[in-house]
């Protein structure tokens, strides 16, 4: 059939606009003119299509407007109605007002959760972004493999779960190779997530290592849109490479480089498994996360109405920094319209 | 393709050679030498895995820093894949504990797979309802679907467990799956934006020749959408077979578990004090394998994909 043959482009970079001739004469029946026809129909269309597409539209969407509705839309709210409750699951929530927020302003291990995760948050979006930017200006530079940029997306496609494993077998403090090397390096040898001061940062570095790949590819995507005539306008006025990357390549990217860095803030303050895997939180709460402290509060202890609170309070605080991240970098503009 | 790529100012050559892209400057050596300790830091874990996986557990200790396999062995995966008896685990440092492989492939297989299935489908249908028919409030609906990208997984998490376990999907493929499976504003959001981008004129033409809705989109609309449909289904299995959270919320019994989770549950039962990393790993690597035949067989395109998937 010419039009599924037609549907197979390689590349999906543009939507091709549609070779009609090809089409037209696949799906017109033989021995009908479509010319009288066409001209009555372009000219009742769209008030007939109109007509004839709502309810095949309703029953299109229906699907996701169920999903939407059960598992979206419904639990967000009823997770900010259960924030206002008491509820351990096994007996219905019985409503206590304020009671759960007075609480979370005067729990400690709340606020220390509060403060690591931000910790956390900062390390992963500073080292990896800058790891991602450096590494994808560098390949733009250099080669166009798309075997460097695959191997590089590696991590990306294994879990959480792999991930941490491996680095918690490699970052062992007795037999872990990272440790024998510093050892023999240094002298001795670092307590990775044994250590109330290094289990955030091994951590950062595992979820860096895990997104860099990501990240540095959406970035070369970026670099790949910037026309190659600005530089060499830059090269003529006697621009240094450093310049170049300063005053060119880092303004132009800054929508993209916005994205990666509001991506990497919602994915960091929701950060999860690798700690589960690892640390569960320790030692002594250095690495319980918020995300981990919900968890526990809720499967460990059953206390879902304040785990519902937290949520809450993290849901809010995410709206308030992708907001004020967007507004600060003027996301939309882009040097380059 | 023609290399654009200028080196450095620094690196004005003496002698003018025919290749530019084998000059050498500093700033090339430089740039490779980077690119050279990104590859590796990225790739040795792998290779730490494969190591470790096929070295004698009892035998890691006494030579942890040996780059080759310490005293080879498939005995990890013998472990891991239940053909050992519980002795033979045991006397080679594991905890005596399988993993029931199969039961965690197959259950990982039809998480990612009817999930994947499930939501491209549906999210295609809407993606065409939101942009190739017409119907008066349809941009107000789509907003307002459209709403969920701002709402973190965080926050539907615990209010979703608490209406699984209403509806008795608890330990269920169906709570594993329709949580995600039914809509995704990500997907939505993707394939609505390449649909509109598509021509009226083919549509025009169909409709002429009689063709409803439904006969467009399966026979016109789909196909044409093939490639933007590949990258979303990749995206999408990659994240349901990762997932960990939702399943170790509504899956506690083996029978429905993951291999993500699969891979937790090992862990636990080997000694906190020796766990038994050749079998840890060797495990991991079996987890990771289908995601690595799958980047084998569609690299290129997962490549590509993920800069389209960001630019939108």
């Amino acid at each position: 059939m010419v039009v599924t043959s037609q549907g197979n482009h390689a590349t999906p970079v543009k939507p091709r606009s549609g070779e009609p001739g090809a089409v037209a004469t696949t799906v017109t029946s033989p021995g009908r003119g479509p010319t009288r026809k066409a001209r009555r129909a372009t000219a009742t269309r769209s008030a007939a299509a109109r007509r004839r597409d709502l309810p095949v539209a309703l029953l299109l969407i229906l699907p996701a407007v169920v999903g939407f509705a059960v598992f979206y839309a419904y639990p967000t709210l009823r997770g900010i109605y259960l924030s206002f409750t008491d509820f351990h699951v096994l007996s219905p929530p019985n409503w206590v007002g304020l009671a759960n927020f007075r609480e979370l302003f005067g729990d400690d291990v709340f606020w220390h959760s509060l403060l690591v995760t931000v910790y956390f948050v900062l390390l992963s979006v500073v080292f990896g972004t800058a790891i991602s930017l450096v590494t994808a200006v560098v390949l733009h530079r250099v080669t166009r493999s798309s075997v460097l940029r695959g191997v590089i997306l590696l991590p990306f496609l294994i879990s959480n779960v792999i991930a941490a494993l491996v680095w918690q077998w490699m970052l062992d403090p007795t037999l872990g190779i990272v440790n024998i090397a510093l050892k023999h390096l240094t002298g001795h040898s670092v307590l990775f997530f044994g250590s109330g001061g290094w289990a955030i940062p091994s951590l950062a570095a595992i979820s860096v290592w895990k997104w860099m790949g990501y990240y540095a590819l959406l970035i070369f995507a970026g670099l790949q849109t910037i026309p190659a005539t600005i530089y060499e306008a830059g090269r003529v006025d006697g621009a240094s490479e450093a310049q170049m990357f300063r005053r060119l390549t880092v303004p132009l990217l800054r929508p993209i480089l916005v994205m990666v860095v509001v991506l990497t803030v919602i994915n960091s303050f929701q950060v999860f498994d690798i700690v589960q895997v690892t640390t569960e939180g320790g030692p002594a709460n250095a690495s319980n996360v918020l995300q981990m402290y919900i968890y526990r509060k809720a499967f460990r202890q059953f206390d879902f109405g304040y785990a519902a609170t937290m949520s809450l309070a993290l849901f809010a605080l995410l709206i308030a920094v992708t907001f004020t991240q967007l507004r600060l970098a003027r996301a939309g503009e882009s040097d380059l319209n | 393709m023609a290399v654009t790529v200028a080196p450095g100012p620094a690196a004005v050559p003496r002698r003018p050679t025919r290749n530019t892209a084998r000059r050498f400057s500093p700033g090339r050596a430089v740039a490779w030498t980077y690119l050279g300790a990104i590859v590796l830091v990225t790739l040795f874990p792998f290779y730490w895995i494969l190591r470790t996986a096929l070295s004698n557990n009892y035998q890691l200790a006494t030579n942890p820093s040996s780059p080759l396999p310490v005293g080879f062995t498939w005995g990890a995966f013998e472990r891991v894949l239940g053909i050992a008896s519980t002795a033979e685990a045991q006397a080679q440092g594991g905890s005596g504990a399988t993993l029931d492989i199969a039961i965690y492939l197959r259950n990982s297989l039809i998480y990612a797979s009817v999930q994947t299935a499930l939501i491209v489908l549906l999210s295609a249908a809407a993606a065409y309802a939101f942009s190739r028919l017409h119907w008066r409030g349809r941009d107000l609906v789509f907003n307002i679907l459209i709403s969920a990208l701002m709402v973190p997984s965080v926050f539907t998490l615990l209010p979703n467990f608490v209406l699984a376990k209403d509806l008795g999907l608890i330990n269920t493929f169906a709570g594993l799956i329709l949580p995600g499976g039914l809509f995704q504003a990500f997907a939505l959001f993707f394939l609505r934006q390449f649909m509109l981008g598509l021509s009226t004129e083919v549509e025009e033409a169909a409709i002429i020749d009689g063709a409803g809705p439904l006969r467009i989109f399966f026979r016109i609309i789909l196909p044409m959408t093939s490639a933007p449909i590949a990258t979303v289904s990749l995206l999408m299995f990659v994240n349901a077979w990762n997932d960990y959270f939702w399943p170790l919320l509504i899956a506690d019994d083996q029978s429905v578990q993951p291999l993500t989770l699969a891979l937790g549950v090992f862990k636990q039962s080997s000694p906190q004090a020796a766990p038994d990393w050749a079998g840890l790993m060797a495990a991991a690597l079996i987890a990771a394998l289908p995601m690595l035949l799958l980047f084998l067989a569609f690299g290129k395109r997962i490549v590509n994909s993920i800069g389209f998937s960001g630019l939108k």
